[in-house]
């Protein structure tokens, strides 16, 4: 059934509202790395830049003489994402199995206190986090950011949502061809996972990359800063220095940016799936 | 024993890493922080017991002349309307894009979400720049129709309002892709129907389409109001010094309580007291749910 589209007032206002709200939602963005491919050494001139000059100057200034610690930033931010994102990887799904597929006593009950800690606002805990690194001696290393980072309830909930939808005949007809319990998770529920797990493991980079409120607590010598630790302190440092600033913040937002355009099937599936708030 | 091991053991062994960390990272803290907000706590000490018991939770609102009464206030106007518009421009924005094609609906959805993978720092702080009192974007465009600059984040007056005008102008990407896969899932035949009967397409948005996806409006709201109710980052890094006590927040105050003044038990009895204010609104939402229409 389709209709000649008429032009009438309504679609003239839809087309408006959709291609305004596109601008207001992608502007910020554009505008700050319009003035990281800008040489600005000050402050930026009073009429607005909207156009990049596309040289690198301020990058350049922003690895010499913003922060030595810049790229060490992005590599700690790297590292302790992957070690979290791994984490999730294996255990959520083999966490999630067992809360789909399998009977055991206590399941509902370990379940629902799982699901309930995603109620509980992650303020609450960090005081008690904060002495419970000190007393093991973590506080200032990359482990006090990556060990809590692993209790985050989401995925658990998001494996089982999953894994609730394949077909059990295939888990008893593995069991009876004599497979072990082990194999039958790692060669038959695993691979059938793909689309799950890849949506989890894109979650959980993007939440422990953007993190903020605990690493900024956790970490102390700048030198082991995440990177947005790092760029928010250099707000402070930096405030006559702009070039530098739009620089560190667009540099900073450039993996994501990619990572989002490469891997943007996943994104809109996972939200869909009820992943996560953004 | 053993037989049940036999029977059990392998799920137990999986859920166990799981519950490792949670118990060792969230349950245990949890409790903890329970604790310590009835106590004094000191690193080196560890914590003694305040007189009367509710000390603490007495101190948090009338402490500094009442600031965490100030942090809830703003707390709570930003939230207001950060989640109002949410609501209404992710309804507006899903049931623009509902008709096009697929190709554009991609779009636009890919537009609204890009900037929701920026993390909440780079965000704030390109708004920060935007809202520069001399060289910012801001000035120059309400300049532009006449207005004499403003000084958006250092103004008291002002500063809340722009913080929250910020989140207001970052589009709800998480509403609309929730949006539109509750309204591509109503049933054809529903529309179908009015269709026959004559209704236009406004009354079967207002008929048909908002009443079934009341739960996702219910969901999102929930998901919004707590986001909002947590808000750190834009304030953070777009209002470092409070601007008196203009833009204190809930968290900004459990943070600067905990870490620059460490009065730890003062800092978790305002932790709880945002925690009440979320359970309450998770009770809503199961509620709400429950009495959902099925379709």
């Amino acid at each position: 059934m389709t209709k000649r589209r008429r032009i009438t007032l309504g679609n003239l206002l839809a087309w408006f509202f959709l291609i305004l709200t596109t601008v207001i939602s992608l502007f910020p963005m554009y505008w700050l790395f319009v003035n990281a491919l800008t040489p600005i050494y000050s402050s930026p001139p009073l009429t607005p830049i909207l156009w990049p000059a596309f040289k690198l100057d301020n990058i350049e200034r922003l690895l010499t003489q913003g922060s030595p610690y810049y790229l060490r930033w992005m590599l700690n931010s790297v590292l302790i994402a992957i070690a979290v994102t791994a984490w999730h990887m294996v255990f959520d799904s083999m966490a999630g199995y067992a809360f789909a597929k399998r009977r055991f006593p206590g399941r509902e009950v370990l379940f629902w206190m799982i699901l309930s800690t995603l109620m509980i606002p992650p303020q609450v805990t960090l005081i008690p986090l904060y002495l419970i690194t000190q007393n093991i001696g973590l506080l200032d290393t990359p482990l006090a950011v990556i060990l809590p980072g692993t209790a985050a309830a989401f995925g658990i909930f998001l494996m089982r949502q999953y894994i609730q939808t394949l077909p059990s005949e295939l888990i008893e007809a593995a069991r009876i061809d004599g497979c072990s319990e082990p194999r039958i998770f790692f060669s038959i529920i695993l691979p059938l996972c793909k689309p799950a797990v890849a949506a989890l493991a894109i979650f959980s980079f993007v939440r422990v990359w953007n993190d903020f409120l605990w690493p900024l607590i956790a970490i102390i010598k700048p030198a082991n800063y995440t990177l947005t630790v790092g760029i928010a302190n250099m707000q402070g440092e930096f405030m006559t220095d702009y070039g530098i600033l739009f620089a560190a913040a667009a540099l900073a937002a450039l993996p994501m940016i990619a990572f989002f355009l490469l891997f943007q099937k996943y994104f809109l599936e996972g939200v869909r799936m009820g992943a996560v708030k953004g | 024993m053993q037989r049940f091991m036999y029977k059990y053991g392998w799920s137990y062994a999986f859920v166990l890493p799981s519950m490792a960390t949670f118990t060792i990272f969230v349950l245990f803290p949890v409790l903890w922080a329970f604790v310590i907000s009835f106590q004094d706590y000191s690193i080196v000490r560890g914590g003694t017991w305040v007189e009367p018991w509710y000390d603490n939770y007495v101190r948090a609102f009338t402490q500094q002349r009442g600031v965490f009464v100030i942090a809830i206030r703003n707390t709570l106007y930003y939230s207001f309307f950060t989640v109002v518009a949410n609501i209404f421009i992710g309804l507006a924005l899903a049931s623009l894009i509902q008709p096009l094609a697929n190709w554009l609906r991609t779009f636009y959805r890919s537009a609204y979400y890009l900037p929701a993978v920026t993390s909440a720092i780079v965000i704030g702080m390109t708004w920060s720049y935007i809202f520069n009192a001399q060289w910012g974007f801001a000035n120059w465009l309400i300049g532009l129709f006449g207005f004499p600059p403003v000084r958006w984040l250092s103004d008291p007056n002002l500063a809340l309002s722009s913080v929250t005008l910020s989140a207001v102008l970052t589009m709800p990407a998480t509403a609309v892709v929730l949006f539109s896969a509750a309204m591509g899932s109503v049933p054809r035949e529903y529309y179908e129907a009015a269709e026959l009967d004559g209704a236009g397409p406004v009354q079967r948005w207002w008929n048909i389409t908002l009443p079934l996806i009341k739960s996702t409006t219910l969901y999102l709201t929930v998901l919004y109001t707590i986001a909002s109710f947590e808000v750190f980052e834009r304030i953070y890094v777009m209002a470092p010094s409070g601007v008196g006590n203009s833009t204190q927040t809930i968290v900004m105050q459990i943070y600067q309580n905990a870490f620059h003044q460490f009065k730890f038990g003062i800092a978790s009895a305002q932790a709880f007291v945002l925690f009440v204010m979320v359970a309450v609104l998770a009770v809503i939402q199961f509620r709400g749910l429950r009495s959902d229409v099925e379709y």
